[in-house]
């Protein structure tokens, strides 16, 4: 007994031929042609058809180039080392605060979910700052206390972004895993001592294997993250001519001053990306070909805990060294620079000055980035928040013909890597169709915003109404409500929440975005990731460093008040 | 041979929420070779725990376990034994089917950890498959089977070993009626194959009274009653095990110059020997289908019928007994209307001290933990 | 008035006919317990009648306003119906307090808010959850949740009341006391009411009248607990109602004789009822009270189980070749004795019946 009977069979008995369910499906295909369909349609047009007819010289020239060749390979060493690390690091951290009597958990989870919310180009800035093969301070201070010719360390290498890539990704399996260990029945492990097995048996033969698809999922998260990623390569690698695939797209058009001509051979590059990446995926589902297993049952019972005994003083001071490195040093580096009269004085309270905030907030440039990206994210996740929820409900409830394409194309542009997605909403909407152009102004970065979050509000609204049993709204109708009305006292305060904690997890990550904004923007649409960084490019560091200490107390602010919000609404 | 002795064994907890709960006081009992011998009681009664601490997964406040003559905990001395190492068999409630692994690296696990030759792993783990029907689904992944087989499979796991004993933990619970109950018979018939000894918790008496040779009623941390499921049923020792066991119905009694009244009926005596203990307010406890329904002209408390219920089997008449009322269960053949006059006898009812509140708020707040 | 008719219901999804010419009347007032087996199309009866459903052909009536025609092209909205429903998840809603719930209907009837206050009041009191008014459903039981929805079902005076196996997951000892209440409530408020489940055990503690429906979706009998229990009208409700055996049956010369499994049996005390020929392949169907041990008896017996449930023995023995089932209520074991496992021993049956036999399909 299908759902989308029921509905149609409720539209035929309510006796109207147009529906509201009709209107509702015609308006979310609509969007997602705007958003999706149009720029990704774009981008493959323009590689492979110039001025109307079939050209692959572009394409194979762009693929010919040494310099192209070295990014991808550049890309995929970073990707493949950070993937790796990531994995091993997020999986160990995962296993001893999910398993083991380490104390302080609690805080020590917090903490270790901090990098996950912090722009990872910040700590590469903050790194930077620290490790300059030149001038960093933490370089500089090595080699007049040791006595040393140059700089032991260079961040500026691959070492480098693989490392602070690896600070900021590795969460993603550390989460995936913590929550996997903690739904695991424990009698799967209980009944294996029982067989006869010792502890470090169960962990290799039964905790481990069964925690694999946590552990892939969360190496799938980092590898196409990194593949994709801009912000970490473009400020350790450029000084060292280190360039990614992201990071070239972005130097070949800015080099041709974004020119026709610089676009197109971005969109050729773009497809290259996207085949690295889409080869990655294929290799990783070869590679780890895991079934998803139940391993959530019976009573949740506390799993026993394993004893480190002389182990657990080692382990806790290794956790703490890590979270410091990887937590405290870039956001002290941060404050400290932002402080400083100028980049590259001795870190003295001598030197400090409040100087670099009274500049950051006169400068009409900076003001208006911080306007500007609330505008983009709060415009960005209101409209994802009611796009989504809109598309969910045709997927959920209406389920017309083709639904499942309506799906993929609202969850395409996630796995797409920002720098392609840009590419395409350039192509697309300077001007190419029906005269529209919207280069240089926020509703080309809101558009490509929109196509990139979209599948956030859209799962979690699709989670809250599969949660809506058909059963309440049909109580609605009986009780007298008409179909409009039981969608509005029913359906919609229902999903409120879901559609709230979508708005905030737009929002947050789109306050803190470069990888797209750094090609669309113009003069006056700066966001705030795109003036820290052209602010540091422009080697105003401490000034950049003030706005990027600012822009944390904003997404430290924010952060909390979803955890607030959500926290209220567990009740319903 | 007492294959598992409990002496003094006592467990304390302290929680957050409900400070510190004696969840196991002072459990002395011993089980023999060969017996089934159940652990029953409400959710919060100490059964589960017991059963942990005998598998190794809990530590002991206070006494002493021994398996199969070999001390394995023991709190004066300090001694604990592993779960590995006690060479229990264990059934779940949950399963516990380990789901990378299929049924036959399930059923063989355990002898692979004792690193016995390939050739006797097959043999073994055959015969084991054997006699649990899953001849045939060795290369199937549990999540491609049902919850029978897959608690089949939990059962051929524990008995691969051929251990001495068994603990079953609730095993039977996540089936639907009719598989318990083949899953009970298929229990019984590999214990009398491979001969071990039984320790089974449940919740649910009627399982508990079909399995079982001998049982253990708890409730709240203490041992109400250890005896035979006849024995429990037809004379249960206290109030408690009375309704826990089958269906219930009490009357609260007065004792008035060697008569026995309902309450709220000065009139009518019930025409019972009363004990020679009896306080003056006591509690007659008796079962539905233990009470004689008469019609009016012959002997026994004189009532009406308030409500009939035909059920398929029996039908259900409820009777006033002074200010309560009373359930009873008769054959169809015993036939009256509703409104119709009648009489009762009681076939051979229990006696109790009156109600005491106090006991049920405690069970109440230890359901909590 | 408030009976409700159905007749000619048909209704089909896609090339799955659910019912065919189905037709039933629910008198002014009564409990009607409609009771068949999972899939054989009651909810979809329920949900016609609601309008949730479109029939292809029939006409439904409560009393004399017509919900639905076929041929005169009837159809009321669902929401003009005005039936009380509780289904079977209760569908109270969780972002509304138990008094929003139930003051639903009246506010989408545009009653007097001071009148809404009253009646919720009203019958809230009447389901015993006045002191809930102001919880949200998650701070409910889930008996009280299904008050909730009793009390909304109830609150705009709906004449009939359909509850659609609103009880099935609830513990056994709740489920005596939701029927229980139920019952109190039809008494107090005097409205009909059409009860749906699977489950004939609650369906007799509460009905006025049952119907049983066949998998198929055909009514196969209407009527009192008592005519159902002791007079079912075809195999299908005796098998139905309770647990049954069936025995082969032939006659061979004058007598009976019972042919379990290759086994052989002259069976002297039975005869064969008019209007039955032995033509066609007949069965006898016993309950498993209907058996009584009895060692002179020509049907011989092993013993193969014997568990004790508390207020009965629960035997399984072997005529001939066929395992049958023998309860024993524990008065008869105290008087009779209780029989062991492996005893070999003889049965009588009590009551039985003759059906014609079915022929064994899939299962």
């Amino acid at each position: 007994m299908s759902r989308s009977r029921k509905n149609r069979d409720l539209a035929a008995i309510d006796g109207k031929r147009f529906s509201m369910d009709g209107a509702l499906t015609v308006l979310s295909v609509v969007l997602l042609l705007i958003v999706v369909v149009i720029p990704v349609a774009s981008i493959i047009y323009n590689s492979f058809f110039f001025q109307g007819h079939f050209d692959p010289q572009l394409f194979i020239g762009q693929l010919t180039d040494p310099g192209n060749l070295s990014a991808m390979w550049n890309t995929i060493k970073i990707a493949f080392w950070v993937t790796l690390l990531g994995t091993i690091l997020g999986t160990f951290y995962a296993w001893l605060l999910g398993r083991s009597d380490i104390p302080a958990k609690g805080l020590m989870r917090a903490l270790f979910n901090i990098p996950y919310m912090f722009p990872p180009f910040l700590g590469a800035m903050a790194w930077d700052l620290l490790l300059n093969g030149r001038s960093g301070y933490l370089n500089k201070l090595l080699v007049s206390v040791f006595h040393l010719e140059s700089a032991p360390v260079n961040i500026n290498s691959l070492g480098g972004i693989i490392f602070v890539e690896i600070s900021y990704y590795f969460p993603f399996v550390f989460m995936q895993v913590v929550s996997a260990l903690e739904r695991m029945d424990p009698t799967l492990e209980e009944c294996a001592r029982i067989a006869g097995a010792k502890q470090m048996t169960v962990i290799r033969k039964i905790t481990l294997p069964l925690v694999v698809p946590a552990i892939s999922a969360g190496a799938l998260l980092i590898m196409t993250t990194s593949l994709a990623h801009f912000g970490v390569p473009s400020i350790l690698g450029f000084s060292q001519n280190i360039f990614t695939l992201p990071t070239k797209i972005y130097a070949v058009i800015s080099r041709t001053g974004g020119s026709f001509e610089g676009i197109r051979q971005g969109a050729a590059l773009s497809i290259m990306l996207v085949v690295v990446v889409g080869l990655a995926l294929i290799l990783q589902k070869k590679l780890l070909s895991s079934g998803s297993y139940d391993i959530i049952k019976g009573k949740s019972m506390r799993p026993t805990l394993i004893k480190l005994r002389g182990a657990k003083a080692p382990l806790l001071v290794l956790c703490i060294a890590t979270l410091v490195l990887i937590v405290v040093v870039p956001l002290v580096m941060i404050f400290l620079v932002s402080l400083v009269r100028a980049y590259g004085l001795p870190l003295i309270p001598e030197n400090f000055t409040i100087n670099n905030y009274l500049k950051v907030f006169k400068a009409d440039g900076t003001k208006g980035s911080i306007i500007n990206s609330l505008m983009l994210s709060v415009g960005a996740g209101i409209i994802c928040m009611f796009l989504g929820t809109l598309i969910a409900y045709v997927v959920q409830k209406i389920k017309p013909k083709g639904k499942e394409a309506l799906e993929i194309l609202s969850v395409l542009p996630y796995s797409l890597p920002g720098t392609v997605l840009a590419i395409g909403v350039i192509l697309a909407w300077s001007g190419a169709l029906f005269g529209i152009s919207l280069y240089n102004t926020l509703w080309i970065i809101l558009i490509a915003y929109i196509a990139r979050y979209l599948s956030f509000s859209m799962k979690s609204s699709s989670a809250a109404l599969l949660q809506v049993h058909p059963s309440l709204e049909e109580a609605a109708r009986t009780c007298g409500a008409s179909h409009m009305e039981s969608l509005k006292d029913v359906t919609l305060p229902l999903i409120r929440p879901a559609m709230v904690s979508g708005f905030f997890l737009i929002f947050l990550p789109a306050m803190r975005e470069v990888t797209t904004s750094v090609l669309l923007y113009g003069p006056k649409t700066r966001t705030l990731g795109v003036q820290i960084y052209a602010l540091r490019d422009a080697g105003m560091i401490p000034q950049a460093a003030a706005l990027g200490s600012i822009a944390i107390v904003i997404i430290i602010v924010c952060n909390t008040i979803v955890t607030e919000i959500t926290k209220d609404r567990k009740g319903v | 041979m007492d294959q598992v002795v409990l002496n003094h064994v006592t467990k304390r907890f302290t929680t957050k929420t409900l400070g510190d709960i004696v969840a196991v006081d002072d459990f002395n009992l011993s089980v023999h070779e060969g017996e089934c011998f159940s652990f029953l009681g409400p959710s919060g009664c100490g059964k589960s725990t017991t059963l942990r601490m005998i598998a190794g997964f809990e530590d002991l406040s206070e006494g002493t376990i021994e398996l199969c003559g070999r001390e394995v905990s023991s709190k004066s001395k300090n001694l604990y034994i592993p779960p590995e190492e006690r060479g229990l068999g264990m059934v779940f409630q949950s399963f516990a089917v380990w789901p990378h692994m299929n049924v036959f690296e399930n059923v063989a696990f355990p002898l692979q950890i004792q690193k016995m030759n390939k050739t006797d792993i097959a043999q073994r783990v055959k015969e084991a498959m054997r006699h649990t029907s899953l001849t045939g689904l060795e290369n199937v992944y549990p999540s491609d089977l049902s919850g029978g087989q897959q608690q089949r499979i939990a059962l051929a796991r524990a008995i691969v070993t051929q251990p001495k004993v068994m603990l079953l933990d609730e095993p039977l619970s996540n089936l639907d009626p009719k598989l318990r109950e083949t899953m009970r018979f298929e229990i019984k018939e590999l214990q009398r194959k491979f001969n071990f000894t039984i320790i089974f918790v449940t919740h649910d008496q009627s399982e508990a009274m079909a399995i079982s040779d001998r049982m253990m009623v708890c409730d709240m941390g203490r041992i109400m009653q250890i005896d035979t499921p006849e024995n429990l049923y037809n004379k249960p020792n206290s109030r408690f095990v009375h309704s826990f066991l089958g269906e219930s119905t009490f009357i609260n009694v007065v004792i008035q110059d060697g008569k026995v009244y309902p309450k709220g009926d000065t009139q009518n005596p019930l025409r019972l020997e009363i004990p020679p203990d009896a306080a003056r307010e006591m509690v007659v406890a008796t079962r539905p289908n233990s009470i004689d329904l008469v019609g009016p002209s012959e002997e026994g408390y004189p009532t009406h019928i308030e409500k009939r219920i035909f059920l398929t089997d029996r039908t259900e008449y409820l009777v006033p007994v002074g200010e309560q009322m009373l359930k009873i269960q008769v054959p169809h053949r015993i036939s009256f209307a509703k409104g119709d006059a009648c009489r009762i006898r009681f076939i051979s009812p229990m006696w109790y001290p009156a109600e005491d509140d106090a006991a049920e708020k405690e069970r109440q707040r230890r359901q909590l933990v | 008035m408030a009976n409700v008719t159905f007749k000619n219901i048909s209704f089909r999804y896609g090339s799955n006919q659910i019912l065919k010419d189905f037709s039933l009347e629910i008198a002014d007032g009564e409990i009607l317990c409609l009771v068949g087996p999972s899939g054989c199309g009651k909810t979809t009866l329920v949900r016609c009648l609601l309008g949730l459903n479109k029939p292809e052909t029939g006409e439904i009536y409560v009393g004399d306003t017509c919900l639905f025609s076929a041929s005169r092209r009837v159809n009321m909205a669902v929401e003009r119906r005005n039936i009380g429903i509780v289904f079977q998840d209760y569908a109270v809603w969780p972002h509304l307090t138990v008094s929003e719930n139930v003051g639903y209907p009246l506010k989408k009837k545009r009653v007097a808010k001071a009148e809404i206050a009253q009646r919720v009041k009203d019958t809230l009191a009447l389901v015993n959850m006045s002191e809930y008014a102001n919880h949200l459903p998650s701070q409910l039981s889930g008996g009280q949740q299904q008050r909730v929805a009793i009390a909304r079902a109830l609150v705009s005076n709906s004449s009939i009341i359909v509850l659609d196996e609103p009880i099935t997951n609830l513990d056994a000892k709740l489920r005596e006391q939701m029927l229980e209440e139920i019952r109190e409530i039809q008494r107090k408020s005097g409205t009909t009411i059409l009860y749906i489940t699977h489950d004939q055990q609650s369906a007799l503690q509460l009905c006025d009248r049952m119907a049983i429906m066949e998998p198929d979706g055909t009514l196969c009998q209407i009527g009192t607990d008592e005519d159902i229990i002791l007079r079912p009208s075809n195999r299908f409700t005796f098998e139905f109602i309770g647990i049954s055996n069936f025995i082969p049956v032939e006659a061979e010369g004058g007598t009976l004789c019972l042919k379990p499994e290759g086994g052989r049996f002259p069976w002297p005390d039975a005869s064969l009822p008019q209007g039955l020929s032995t033509k066609e392949p007949l069965e006898v169907g016993v309950r498993p009270n209907d058996i009584v041990f009895d060692p002179d008896s020509p049907l011989k017996v092993t013993v193969t189980r014997s568990v004790f449930l508390g207020s009965e023995y629960d035997y399984f023995v072997t005529l001939g070749g066929k395992e049958l089932r023998v309860q024993q209520n524990a008065l008869d074991a105290a008087k009779y004795g209780v029989v062991r496992e492996g005893a070999e021993t003889g049965i009588r049956l009590l009551n039985y019946r003759f059906y014609p036999k079915k022929e064994v399909t899939g299962v």
